[in-house]
């Protein structure tokens, strides 16, 4: 029995040898692009965690911040100063703080949407293309129809039923992502079910469950993979457009988008910087994620090859 | 095919029913209609007769019946914030976010793939690896925060373009718009080109994989032994297959397009259906919300199903079975 | 002379990762009008190669890199992308080995027969659709007013080749390269399609190169044969002669393992050995792993091309001279 099992074990070995194999770590030392992606994502995960320790202050502890302190300009303009590096707001809140605050805002709510909806998704692929027949298809039904309507419009319309806040937003994020995680995982369940492992496995009396987690699964994360990049960049920002128009997080702790709000009310009034550094900080961190997610996505393909 | 086009309208309608039972579910969970239709101080038997007024004491399946009654009529009740009726509120609006969407497919359409079919064909140049870094940029840029920059720059910083607002309305063949005026054209663009960016972005990275992929087929080979030019080859031979399975993403992108205008409308205060329901969300002006969400989504399965007849009746390969 | 074409030294080399190919390393031939060449050889011997930089429509990562193809007097090898144009399809027309990929399948047949004629010839819209009716009747496809309407997906694999060569024949070329003709094909199919080409080019005096891996075909429809491999031209001269009495060893093992009906042999005969990497050639001989007929010189120095007579050239250090295939 056991000497079956361990052939069967070699279904999962071959992701992992995949991913250790030295062609991928060569050529992602030859790819500029995945590479500028990885560090740009890298150094925005590192500020969001350890930037809070070095701001001159805590955008959103109202203590620190003072009114005489609004509409600074930035240090390098007339009239700005160095401790305000990006000019402050109309609260007095210095804004580089506000964006490394706001940046881990946005990317803790990114991140958590993403595994939630990336667990949910898998169960339900795995689910439905393991066990086809009816479950397959009311599945595949339920995801046609939300696919067929487009995700930010769907989030604008579950936050305004549910109302502004950080668990909210993490909520309809998880409510219009599952989808796609469930639709790649279920193709390629679809696909390894007819591999000879999965008989096998079946002939030795292997129950469901294991079967689907242990052998199947493991042989699907690689478009899993990638979706999640590329997921992570989608959540803040359509975060970041809820949060813009107003069914996002809340007032008092701004993420990105918010902050960009704030300095689209006063748009008019020459006070540019309020909304054009927290938007470019976006842009970088989308960015970066694209490039590593483009550069997964080349790599792990196999039909490329 | 007339059985594949009857299957599709089934699925149109069921998608439909769908979709109005979760807005009238969803919906009848934003605010509390009766407090707002109220003043204040009024008594116990006055809110029961509101209550009871608005049809809120029936069974819920009951209040839901109603509702698609109503709907089919057209009838969405009246708007909170306009007094009038909701769907009046709406067509009047219609125009203008067509105004931007219809520009915007115009710009989307040229421009990717121009970029694309040049990217695809050529892409070890040096411009094409420059066109395929902006499109990254381009869907990594949160597009009311393009539109906002677009503003500070060409409007503010330079002035030569009107910040917010749409323009003259001038008529042609009956048909009133701002397209139509040079004024209108002015208001229009910068919205246009801030909902394309993204979709544009997209498209050239699937037109020039698409052509990557199509070139390397044997009927290109083929093409060019006859002495096919290679203009001729890429636009007469390889962009007509390319196209073929990125016409679907299109039809879902101008689904997005028409999601999108809520944000390019509220940048730009464009009086459009988008900035209309971003507003009545702010006031929670159900009926519009409700009208909105049904039309929207009535658009949607629309053109869902345009593109797929039209896939049906592109590849010849399809229109046999 | 009248010579159509003239290929000196021709080499294309391909520049791949793993290293570089030398696809086509040295090849010479030369045609005459109206006469028929065949190129033979094993899959990856550069057959293909050769007629493909012919009509110079070698993509990236190949190139020619030395060599001339001189065809009416001029050397195509400086001709640039535009004059191509001009000649392919015109003056030079391929047939391709698969015709369900060679036809772009969302165009109509008419369409693709159109596109020739409206590049080449001056005529209008009716007279190019009224010319590929009758081409295609002249290929042998019934009904050809109504199936020219068609579409490739729902032509047979044997109709889809004689489309093919219908458009080859459109603009009557002085030279066809065909690139494997029928080995896409069903058996049964095959000779028919070889009939109707040999029918086509006889009447109207095209000269046509037949590349294929088939050495019995070759005998029944060619004039000349040169035998490739490895990128390089083994052993070339009239038909008649190869197949009677060719000098080559390679040559002979690919005429011995051709299955006849009259012998009394219980066993095909087959080459030993496997063909070498590409990217990794022996010093001496390419074909000595495999030769039974091998010395230590073959293994040590590249052979040259000796002329046995006037048109029988071979490349081996001992050519077979015993003028008999029978042993």
């Amino acid at each position: 029995m056991k000497s079956e099992y361990k052939t069967l074990g070699t279904s999962q070995n071959s992701l992992i040898k995949k991913i250790r194999s030295s062609e991928i770590f060569y050529n992602y030392k030859h790819n500029l692009p995945g590479i500028i992606g990885s560090v740009i994502f890298v150094v925005t995960i590192l500020i969001a965690i350890i930037g809070p320790f070095f701001t001159p202050q805590n955008p959103y502890n109202l203590v620190d911040i003072s009114l005489s302190n609004s509409y600074l300009p930035p240090a390098w303009v007339e009239g700005g100063t160095i401790r305000f590096l990006l000019g402050t707001d109309g609260q007095g809140r210095d804004i580089l703080s506000a964006i490394i605050y706001g940046s881990r805002l946005s990317l803790f709510i990114s991140i958590t949407a993403m595994i939630l909806s990336c667990t949910f998704g898998i169960l339900a692929g795995l689910i439905a293309g393991y066990y086809g027949g009816k479950i397959e298809s009311i599945l595949m039904r339920i995801t046609d129809i939300q696919l067929s309507f487009p995700a930010t419009l769907l989030a604008i319309f579950i936050m305004t039923v549910f109302g502004r806040g950080v668990d909210k937003v993490i909520v309809a994020l998880v409510l219009v992502g599952w989808v796609r995680y469930a639709r790649t995982v279920r193709g390629e369940v679809l696909r390894e079910k007819t591999r000879e492992y999965v008989d096998a496995s079946k002939t030795i009396g292997l129950f469901d469950r294991a079967i689907m987690f242990k052998h199947i699964l493991p042989n699907t994360l690689t478009p899993v993979v990638v979706l999640s990049t590329i997921q992570v960049g989608t959540f803040i920002l359509t975060e970041a457009t809820l949060s813009f128009l107003g069914v996002g997080v809340e007032i008092t702790k701004p993420s990105l988008g918010l902050l960009v709000k704030n300095g689209f009310d006063v748009m008019f009034s020459g006070c540019w910087w309020i909304s054009v550094f927290p938007g470019l900080y976006i842009m970088i961190i989308v960015f970066g994620i694209n490039l590593l997610g483009d550069f997964l996505r080349d790599e792990l393909n196999p039909k490329l090859k | 095919m007339l059985k594949l086009v009857i299957k599709r309208l089934f699925q149109m309608v069921l998608v439909l029913l769908i979709v109005s039972l979760i807005v009238f579910i969803l919906s009848s969970m934003i605010g509390d209609p009766v407090s707002l239709m109220v003043p204040e101080n009024a008594s116990p038997e006055e809110v029961q007769a509101a209550r009871e007024y608005l049809g809120l004491d029936k069974p819920i399946h009951v209040q839901y019946l109603i509702f698609m009654r109503d709907v089919v009529k057209g009838n969405f009740g009246r708007s909170y914030r306009y007094y009038q009726p909701a769907m009046k509120v709406i067509l009047e609006r219609i125009p203008a976010t067509l105004e931007i969407v219809f520009l915007s497919v115009l710009i989307t359409g040229v421009l990717s793939v121009l970029f694309g079919v040049y990217a695809g064909a050529y892409p070890k140049r040096s411009s094409s690896k420059t066109i395929m870094t902006f499109s990254i940029i381009g869907i990594s840029l949160p597009s009311f925060w393009l539109g906002m920059m677009m503003i500070f720059i060409f409007s503010i910083y330079f002035g030569w373009l009107p910040p917010s607002g749409r323009g003259q309305l001038g008529t042609f063949l009956g048909i009133k718009s701002s397209l139509f005026t040079l004024n209108g054209l002015k208001h229009l663009i910068l919205p246009a080109i801030t909902l394309s960016l993204a979709n544009i972005a997209t498209l050239i990275r699937l037109i020039r994989a698409g052509m990557q992929e199509t070139l390397k087929q044997d009927y290109i080979k083929y093409a060019r032994s006859k002495g096919v030019s290679q203009r001729d080859v890429l636009y007469k031979h390889a962009l007509p297959n390319t196209l073929i399975p990125v016409i679907t993403i299109f039809g879902l992108q101008v689904g997005e397009l028409i999601a999108f205008t809520t944000i390019t409308e509220t940048v730009f205060a464009w009086p459009g259906i988008g900035k209309l329901l971003i507003d009545s969300i702010y006031s929670v002006d159900k009926p519009i919300i409700v009208s909105y969400l049904m039309i929207v989504s009535a658009m949607f399965v629309m053109i869902n199903f345009l593109v797929d007849i039209t896939y049906i009746i592109i590849d010849p390969r399809v229109k046999i079975k | 002379m009248g010579e159509l074409l003239i290929v000196k030294n021709l080499k294309t080399y391909f520049k791949t990762f793993k290293g570089l190919v030398k696809s086509v390393d040295g090849v010479d031939l030369t045609l005459d009008r109206g006469e028929t060449l065949g190129i033979v050889g094993e899959s990856g011997g550069g057959k293909s190669v050769t007629g493909f930089s012919i009509i110079k429509l070698i993509e990236e990562p190949g190139e020619i890199v030395d060599g001339q193809i001189i065809f009416e007097g001029e050397d195509l090898v400086n001709k640039s992308e535009k004059q191509m144009e001009e000649i392919r399809g015109k003056e030079i027309s391929m047939i391709f080995q698969d015709p369900m990929t060679a036809l772009n399948p969302i165009l109509s047949i008419k369409k693709q027969i159109d596109e020739a004629l409206q590049l080449h010839t001056n005529m209008n819209k009716s007279e190019r659709l009224h010319a590929g009716i009758e081409l295609l009747r002249s290929v042998g496809i019934p009904n050809p007013e109504v199936r020219i309407e068609s579409f490739p997906h729902e032509l047979s694999g044997g109709m889809r080749q004689r489309v093919i060569i219908a458009i080859a024949m459109a603009t009557n070329p002085k030279l066809i390269i065909a690139d494997e003709p029928t080995t896409a094909l069903d058996v049964t199919i095959q000779a028919q399609i070889l009939k109707l080409m040999k029918e086509l080019v006889e009447k109207n005096n095209n000269s046509l190169i037949l590349i294929t891996h088939n050495l019995a075909v070759v005998s029944e429809m060619t004039d000349k044969v040169m035998v490739m491999y490895c990128g390089k031209v083994m052993e070339r001269g009239s038909t008649q002669t190869i197949i009677r009495s060719s000098s080559h060893p390679y040559t002979r093992g690919l005429l011995s393992s051709i299955p006849r009906f009259r012998s009394n042999r219980k066993r095909l005969d087959t080459i030993e050995g496997i063909v070498p990497n590409m990217y990794d050639l022996p010093k001496g001989c390419y074909f000595a792993p495999r030769c039974k007929y091998r010395k230590p010189l073959c293994e040590t120095e590249q052979p040259h091309m000796t002329e046995i007579t006037k048109d029988h050239f071979v490349y081996c250090h001992f050519p077979l001279t015993d003028g008999d295939n029978s042993k």
